[in-house]
């Protein structure tokens, strides 16, 4: 009996989303006194074996087949290896990060299985042989569900900032066993297949810049922005925004922070003028300090922050933007 | 083209989530209920496609009989069509107060999962592709519902109608014609590519035109024949992802696809008088259960105040400093 986890890799490693994810399914496997392997894309010869093993598995499969595209990508014939998979090692539970491909395989994987699929778990315990405790996050975090699931395997996604990533107290091993998983597809298996663009992104990505200088209703209008830009450009930050502000046009929806936008982990938050709506405070969950410039001292995102400046952000940020000036120009 | 759009009705939720006492629910008597972001933005593209290339779309809920409200509002944006796939009965006494149960269950308590939702959608999905109209040619959803965020109802449907399902697109194209190659199109938006050949509908898909359609939004035009084809992208780690696939198929979309429009005057009247179709699906029981809903524990606390207007920049810059962001 087996915890698998679908790993997603980033450069020579794992992206962080996977490691925590690994990190929730190496704890629901030592609790039910079972293994934890770990499923990824190919190729085999560049598998992170030792990271693997430092997160508790001892076994990589590596999904291999010709027919997949070039960017290695095709959900239902991930998914299809992944049913293939957990049927041959009888898996109790099969974990994936809640990344947009996470939650789109495992989607799949329920789809192909029939069973239930619990989406953005921050806790799962077993009960019984196929009952399991969880505790699943809504409303991107900012509601938690207590649930029970009763499925073999079970499915589940880890939601993404809610488990910290640990290695294991032992490594399985000095480096996970690589071993190849070739699925059976078919057709329908492989009608969708991602094909990668040449083009990047520019700029500092919003995702994972240091410092976030955040504007939202407060600014005013699509002309307010220029010097929350000037003050991004003195700290080397992105530009974020609210909802209202791009529904309202003003800016484009890629600066969105919050449920239905973009998750920003910086070091600081500066959020100007935003009201602190549940939807965008997910956004910025695992931001390390938060400090709001708003005129309400009752708006609810005093009751997020660590500091704030009560005031008219358009008085404020001009001020600040002045300081900082002043402050690296030679005296 | 004959689009379906699936949407959510969802409490309205701003600065804070209030859970009822017996933890089975959002109190939502003050706030009211909306459509989740992402298929609002659905709703939009959908009207947009067939704004281009003809046809029809139809909105569907699955919900309780209040959800008729969420239907009208996406009819007041361009939808021509309304289905309600309704959950518990009408007359609805112990949730009233909160307008029919705001945690997806209807007036009997009964909570609808994803498979059981997915069952809903496809068996009405096949009910229309059985009757003189044809089936959808396009099914679009969000990409995951604002409160539960399941992210599974669309590929459920997916693989019950055995179509293709791209989920999390930011950008779609539908092709017309032409043997396969997308044509060029799309200025960040939507984009539809009209390609030769557009017209009479073809064989294949489902025909434009619904026999007696009276519903606005209605447009004589193309049809999904043979050689339709969507080319979508999406952004993963920062790179671009493009994905095609012919029609029928099934598209979860999130919000930024589009900038959806305000409903216009005639559109709400319209909607208002819309006839909304609507049948009692089956529901059956599913292996997730949800014991209680509860607000996450200790994150409330106070912001301490650096000060008052400009006065307040010294002891901000101090904290800026003091926090190592200023190089």
């Amino acid at each position: 009996m087996t915890v698998l986890c679908l790993v997603e890799r980033d450069g020579d490693g794992l992206a962080d989303a996977s490691l925590r994810a690994l990190t929730l399914a190496r704890e629901l496997a030592e609790s039910c006194g079972e293994d934890l392997a770990a499923v990824l894309s190919g190729p085999q010869d560049s598998v992170p074996g030792q990271v693997l093993a430092d997160y508790g598995a001892a076994d990589a499969y590596v999904i291999e087949s010709e027919r997949l595209p070039a960017s290695g990508y095709a959900p239902a014939a991930w998914a299809r290896a992944l049913a293939e998979l957990a049927s041959v090692v009888s898996a109790t539970a099969v974990a994936a990060a809640g990344t947009d491909r996470g939650s789109e395989v495992m989607a799949h994987l329920g789809a192909i299985t029939g069973q239930p699929m619990a989406a953005n778990c921050a806790a799962v315990r077993r009960i019984s042989p196929a009952t399991f405790q969880l505790v699943r996050h809504r409303w991107a975090g900012s509601l938690l569900e207590d649930a029970v699931l009763e499925a073999s395997p079970a499915l589940l996604t880890v939601a993404v900032d809610a488990v910290a990533a640990a290695p294991a107290a032992v490594p399985a091993a000095a480096a996970a066993r690589v071993v190849t998983l070739r699925p059976e597809l078919s057709e329908a298996d492989l009608h969708v297949c991602a094909t990668e663009s040449a083009e990047r992104s520019a700029g500092v990505s919003l995702a994972t810049a240091r410092v976030v200088v955040g504007g939202g209703r407060g600014v005013g209008g699509p002309d307010g922005f220029g010097a929350l830009e000037e003050l991004a450009g003195l700290l080397g930050a992105a530009v974020g925004v609210s909802r209202v502000v791009t529904s309202q046009g003003w800016r484009p929806h890629k600066q969105q922070v919050g449920q239905t936008g973009t998750r920003i982990s910086p070091e600081l938050y500066l959020a100007c003028g935003i009201s602190g709506a549940i939807q965008h405070m997910a956004g910025c969950l695992s931001a390390k300090h938060i400090v709001a410039v708003n005129t309400d001292p009752d708006a609810p995102i005093i009751s997020h922050a660590d500091y704030a400046v009560i005031g008219d952000l358009n008085q404020v940020i001009p001020a600040l933007v002045a300081a900082l000036r002043s402050r690296s120009a030679p005296p | 083209m004959d689009i379906l759009v699936c949407v959510k009705r969802v409490p309205t939720v701003g600065g804070t989530i209030v859970v009822t006492p017996d933890g089975q629910d959002l109190v939502t008597r003050m706030s009211g209920f909306t459509v989740s972001p992402h298929e609002e933005c659905a709703v939009e593209e959908a009207v947009r496609i067939v704004e281009r290339l003809g046809g029809s779309v139809t909105v569907l809920t699955l919900g309780p009989p209040e959800a008729v409200d969420q239907l009208r509002d996406m009819l007041a944006l361009g939808a021509g069509h309304a289905l309600l796939l309704e959950t518990g009965g009408l007359g609805a006494d112990s949730r009233g107060a909160d307008g029919g149960g705001a945690d997806g269950g209807g007036a009997d308590g009964r909570e609808w999962g994803p498979i059981a939702t997915a069952a809903a959608i496809s068996d009405a999905a096949r009910r229309r592709a059985e009757g003189p109209d044809g089936g959808y040619d396009l099914l679009l959803f969000g990409n995951e519902a604002a409160d539960t965020g399941d992210f599974q109802v669309a590929v459920r449907v997916a693989y019950a109608l055995g179509l293709p399902c791209l989920t999390g697109i930011k950008n779609l194209e539908i092709s017309v014609g032409g043997d396969g190659g997308a044509g060029a199109a799309g200025d960040g938006g939507a984009g539809v590519a009209g390609g030769g050949g557009a017209g009479a509908a073809g064989g294949g898909g489902a025909g434009a035109s619904g026999g007696g359609g009276t519903g606005a939004g209605e447009v004589e035009g193309a049809g999904a024949g043979e050689g339709v084809r969507a080319r979508a992208r999406r952004e993963y780690r920062g790179v671009e992802e493009i994905f095609d696939v012919a029609l029928p198929a099934v598209v979860s979309v999130k919000e930024g696809i589009n900038l959806p429009r305000y409903p216009s005057l005639p559109g709400r009247l319209r909607a208002k008088r819309a006839i909304i179709e609507r049948f009692a699906p089956e529901w059956h029981s599913e292996g997730l259960h949800k014991e209680r809903l509860r607000v996450p524990e200790g994150e409330q606390k106070r912001a301490q105040i650096l000060g008052t207007g400009p006065d307040a920049v010294p002891a901000l810059v101090r904290l800026l400093d003091e926090l190592g962001v200023l190089s």
